[in-house]
């Protein structure tokens, strides 16, 4: 096995695009390291991305934030105007695992995983974040819930490394929130997942909206409908009820040990009302 | 020897205080040695192969690849541990469950196994080895495994304890039964009868400590074996059979334990470490993966279990009778027995009935789990009585007060009982204040109580005096619970010193005679009664050397408080010899003082706890959080009452566990799906409340303190007070352990569709 830590992604890309046997890029390692001691991956070659230039910062840009690939999920809670702007993210982010592993992991790692049931996952894809990829034919930039492609596979091409992750900046009257079902209080596995971003308008009814759900199919679940029914409303009862059946319609889940179809169904449409409702709040709505 | 263990009533002054811990620095740095903190030379890693089929033929084994991998040292496979048994069914069982011999049993079941230079050849190794496998039809379910149809996973077992040998092999290895009375006349007399059937499912023990031990076989005869064990004496003979050793040539010594919890009372993979060994000629360490604890190592039952009480309208129990199923793993086991035994054995009863029947299933093979057996049963037992109360309405805690057993109540498995804690424990909750605080929306309250019998056994302990006056006590019963502090204190009492002057320490098999393991809540009894007994032949020896300093008749010295005390007026101006006096002399009146003892503890007193819990449910999900708890138990005496708090604390904390989130989980191939704490969920400390803890002392009459076993009653009621209050809380009887938030959510939306 050969570790190398680039510099730069130009480098990082061209090692990867060259290697022969299996690759893994590590960031924080809490699933890379997890895997390879249980003897389910073997990776010939481990390229450390932590020691690349930008890609341990957060900035704020004139059209929102950039997240380096590199960044801790704990950073993201230490930076206040993120956690002002996308209080769904951050709370997200701060969910996975536990104080220490949050130390360690990152989104971009969390993204490419590819677990259906990656905390921060619905919660970018509610907020519309994008990723830049760096490949070995340049950058593109694409929508977070096009990474994955089902559980453990993502669209990435062979010598692809997602640089950043991109939030837009947020207008007025908006919020976002993200509510995951675990049977214990912490370092657990969301059973099912839910994350909603809206924003208001002057007069608090709900402009836009997104609604997402995970571990509640193969990939993260954008559904469209849901933030559709949201729209025009101030999230009245009868919205809420709309909205949870959308949700538990949606899902597509499977009986697994983590729970069964039918009650990620259920709490899908329940935490999809509980989220909206924080989000709401957080956007300014009474 | 004359050693009385009868309960003297006695005033103490050590006995009873908190001292800091003996252990507690090098726990808290990092420097206690654990299992696999142990090191030789020129050691070995050892790793299991194990069968990923529930049920398969071992049709054959080729080995040649993996011994020809450059590093590995030895490979083996059942063939290099011959049967050495000799007719012993259970010592074949656990040969058998070292390392599959005709067939893997479980998904799991250890196969083969390589010792290499370093783990990656091992690791390697093991993909070398070619298994041909037949596989065949399995079954994981207790129930299903009951029914004639089912696959059989061993054509030799008939069921015993049935009126005539059935004709036909099952997976019911035996039937057992107990109870007194008539219950068919009992529940004729009943106003109110409640009958329903409940499930448990298979939980581990969860000690956070793998398996891990350093084999050392020498072509002479001789080994060492440094494990992590609740009972190293109980492995040397079982490793020695198993092996073809000679006893007192192999030496164990035990590690410090990062729990067992009755998980490590059995040998899994130290026969194999010690063949590893023996065939490699090098010593070899072997330490479990956490996938490997789960799917090879001991867990318990799963259960099904049915329960019918009966009551007139004056609250009297009338009639009780249960049926219990427990699943024994692929060997023959007697779980359900225990739980027929504990079931009912809270209350006094004039009908009562238990019939436990034994099953085999294609999991691992079942080990002890803290009070082995009982939780369930009283998980079933107190559902109803709860239930059968609200039927009366009656109060929950008025209706068992009303029928609970005291002193002189023919138990429901046989004995008379002596002065016990079920009545006390009751009106202790009764007069609680956690039985009044109020409850808000979505919230429930429920109670259950506890038996568990405790046991004594063998026991042998050396107390040995130093020449600066300081104590050193070998004591042969692992310390998983805080026992060295507590029989330090047992010392410092008996000989009347201060507790710092006594230090205790395990010793290994070659220093000290056979005890058996710490297991039925025996450690601090037995050993405390030993300690005693040690002391006390060491103050006969104290006094003797007083009385030749004095030059007087050692009738005429008596001992007290650490001093020897020359009796009568002739003897005034003599003043009294220190213990530390007499030590400092002890090389020239006769040589070393020392105290031993070995003897059978008797008489360990039964031991009863009512808990108290309230629990939050949110009916939208089925979450449920325990927001109170409290637990009542009789200590007999709580020789460290700060470790007694721990054990109530720690029972209650696995049992909250158990009843909420964790369970063993089978898909249709057999195979164990969540073996690993992320997917096997033991309450993390933030699950959990601040577990009120209440000590009671009724002195058990066989022991000289009146001490009591404490470690396995506070997991008996848990499972039970849990469920009633969930029950209470959203209005639906649970009757599925664990109560997983899809499991309440389903019972709800059942009740809601009516």
């Amino acid at each position: 096995m050969r570790y190398i830590r680039p510099l730069s992604i130009e480098d990082a890309v061209g090692e990867l695009a060259k290697a022969v046997g299996p690759a893994a890029i590590l960031a924080g390692g809490s699933d890379l390291l997890v895997r390879m001691k249980g003897g389910f991956i073997e990776p010939e070659l481990i390229v450390d991305i932590k020691a690349i230039g930008g890609l341990a910062d957060i900035t704020e840009t004139a059209d929102g934030f950039r997240i380096g690939a590199a960044v801790p999920c704990a950073v993201l809670g230490e930076n206040k105007a993120l956690r002002k702007a996308w209080p769904g993210v951050v709370e997200a982010a701060n969910l996975i695992g536990s104080k220490q592993v949050q130390g360690r992991c990152t989104i971009t790692g969390n993204l490419c995983n590819a677990s259906p049931a990656a905390d921060s996952v619905p919660a970018l894809a509610a907020a519309g974040a994008r990723a830049v990829v760096a490949g070995p034919s340049g950058k593109r930039t694409i929508a977070v819930e096009a990474v994955p492609t089902g559980p453990g596979r993502t669209s990435l091409a062979k010598g692809e490394i997602i640089e950043a992750i991109l939030l837009d900046k947020r207008p007025d009257h908006a919020g976002d929130a993200y509510l995951r079902f675990i049977p214990r209080t912490e370092m657990d596995i969301a059973v099912v997942s839910a994350g909603v971003n809206l924003t208001l308008d002057e007069k608090g009814a709900i402009k836009t909206a997104r609604v997402a759900l995970g571990a509640a199919a193969p990939t993260v679940l954008l559904v469209e409908e849901a933030g559709q029914v949201l729209v025009g409303s101030k999230l009245d009862e009868a919205t809420l009820e709309r909205l949870a059946k959308i949700c538990s319609g949606a899902c597509r889940p499977i009986d697994d040990k983590r729970g069964t179809i039918e009650f990620r169904r259920k709490v899908a449409g329940v935490l999809a009302q509980r989220a909206a409702t924080t989000a709401y709040k957080r956007a300014g709505g009474k | 020897m004359n050693f009385d263990p009868r309960y003297s009533g006695r005033n103490f002054s050590s006995v009873g205080t908190r001292p800091i811990r003996p252990d507690g620095i090098d726990k808290v740095t990092g420097r206690a040695r654990y299992g696999a903190d142990f090191n030789m030379a020129g050691q070995l890693v050892g790793r299991v192969l194990r069968s990923p089929h529930a049920h398969a033929l071992i049709k054959s084994i080729d080995t040649s690849k993996a011994e020809k991998l450059a590093g590995v040292k030895a490979v083996i496979t059942a063939k290099d541990l011959p049967d050495l048994t000799d007719g012993d069914a259970a010592m074949y069982d656990i040969l058998d469950n070292s390392m599959a011999r005709k067939k893997a049993l479980y998904d799991g079941h250890a196969v083969a196994a390589v010792a290499a230079i370093d783990a990656r050849t091992a690791r390697q190794a093991l993909k070398l080895i070619e298994v041909d496998y037949e596989v065949l039809p399995h079954v994981t379910d207790v129930d299903e495994a009951a029914q004639h149809h089912a696959p059989l996973i061993n054509d030799q077992v008939f069921t015993e304890g049935l009126e005539e040998k059935p004709a036909k092999p099952s997976n019911v290895t035996k039937r057992t039964q107990f109870g007194h009375g008539d219950v068919h006349k009992g529940f004729a007399q009943a106003d109110f009868v409640i009958e329903r059937s409940f499930k448990t499912e298979q939980t581990h023990q969860g000690y956070i400590e793998p398996h891990a031990c350093v084999a050392s076989v020498n072509p002479d005869g001789t080994a060492d074996l440094w494990v992590c064990t609740q009972g190293h004496f109980v492995y040397r003979q079982h490793c020695a059979q198993l092996l073809g050793l000679e006893a007192s040539k192999l030496r164990v010594t035990s590690s410090e334990i990062g729990g067992g919890f009755g998980g490590k009372t059995h040998v899994w993979a130290e026969p194999v470490a010690l063949a590893l060994s023996r065939k490699a000629g090098r010593p070899v360490k072997l330490v479990m993966t956490r996938d490997e604890v789960f799917r090879a190592s001991g867990p318990t039952s799963a259960t099904s279990i049915d329960v019918k009480i009966g009551a007139k309208k004056d609250g009297t129990i009338t009639a009780a009778e249960a049926t219990l199923r427990y699943s024994c793993g692929p060997y023959p086991g007697s779980w359900a027995e225990i739980g027929a035994m504990t079931a009912f054995a809270c209350y006094k009863l004039e009908n009562v009935k238990t019939v436990g029947y034994e099953v085999l299933v294609n999991r691992p093979k079942t080990a002890a789990y803290r009070a082995p057996s009982a939780p369930m049963a009283a998980f079933a037992v107190e559902s109803v009585v709860d239930e059968l109360a609200k039927e009366l309405g009656m109060d929950a805690v008025e209706f068992r007060i009303k029928n609970a057993a005291q002193e002189g109540t023919r138990s429901s498995y046989g004995p008379v009982y002596g002065p016990i804690g079920i009545g006390p424990t009751l009106e202790a909750v009764k007069s609680h204040p956690h039985m009044k605080a109020p409850l808000k929306a979505n919230q429930g309250r429920g109670m259950a109580c506890g038996f568990w019998f405790n046991f004594g056994g063998q026991t042998c302990t050396d107390l040995n005096i130093g020449m600066d006056g300081t104590v050193s006590l070998a004591v042969g019963t692992v310390d998983v619970g805080g026992s060295r502090a507590s029989l330090s204190l047992v010392a410092a009492e008996e000989l009347g010193i201060d507790y710092s002057q006594v230090k205790a320490v395990v010793a290994d098999t070659s220093s000290l005679g056979y005890n058996d393991m710490t297991d039925g809540s025996r450690g601090t009894f037995s050993s405390s009664m030993a300690t005693i007994s040690a002391a006390r032949n060491a103050i006969k020896i104290l006094k003797d050397r007083a009385a030749q300093m004095w030059d007087i008749p050692v009738e005429d010295v008596t001992w007290e408080k650490g001093h020897a005390i020359a009796k009568g007026e002739k003897y005034g101006n003599l003043s009294p010899l220190s213990l530390k006096d007499i030590a400092a002399a002890s090389g020239k009146t006769g040589g070393p003082i020392a105290g031993h003892s070995e003897l059978v503890a008797d008489g360990a007193g039964v031991s009863f706890a009512t808990h108290i819990c309230d629990v939050e449910v949110d009916p939208e999900t089925g979450s449920t959080r325990v927001i109170r708890y409290t637990v009542v138990q009789d200590a007999g005496k709580a020789v460290h009452p700060t470790y007694v708090e721990g054990q109530y604390q720690g029972g209650a904390a696995q049992g909250i566990g158990w009843a909420l989130n964790e369970e063993y989980i089978y898909g249709k191939d057999g195979r164990l799906q969540n073996p690993g704490f992320l997917d096997y969920r033991i309450p993390v400390c933030s699950d959990l409340p601040m577990i009120d803890t209440q000590i009671l002392e009724i002195p058990n009459p066989n022991h000289p303190y009146g001490v009591r076993g404490v470690g396995e009653t506070s997991i008996v009621p848990p499972l039970a007070a849990i469920a009633n209050a969930v029950s209470n809380a959203v209005g639906v009887r649970m009757t599925h352990i664990p109560m997983s938030p899809p499991r309440i959510l389903a019972a709800l939306d059942a009740e809601r569709e009516g």
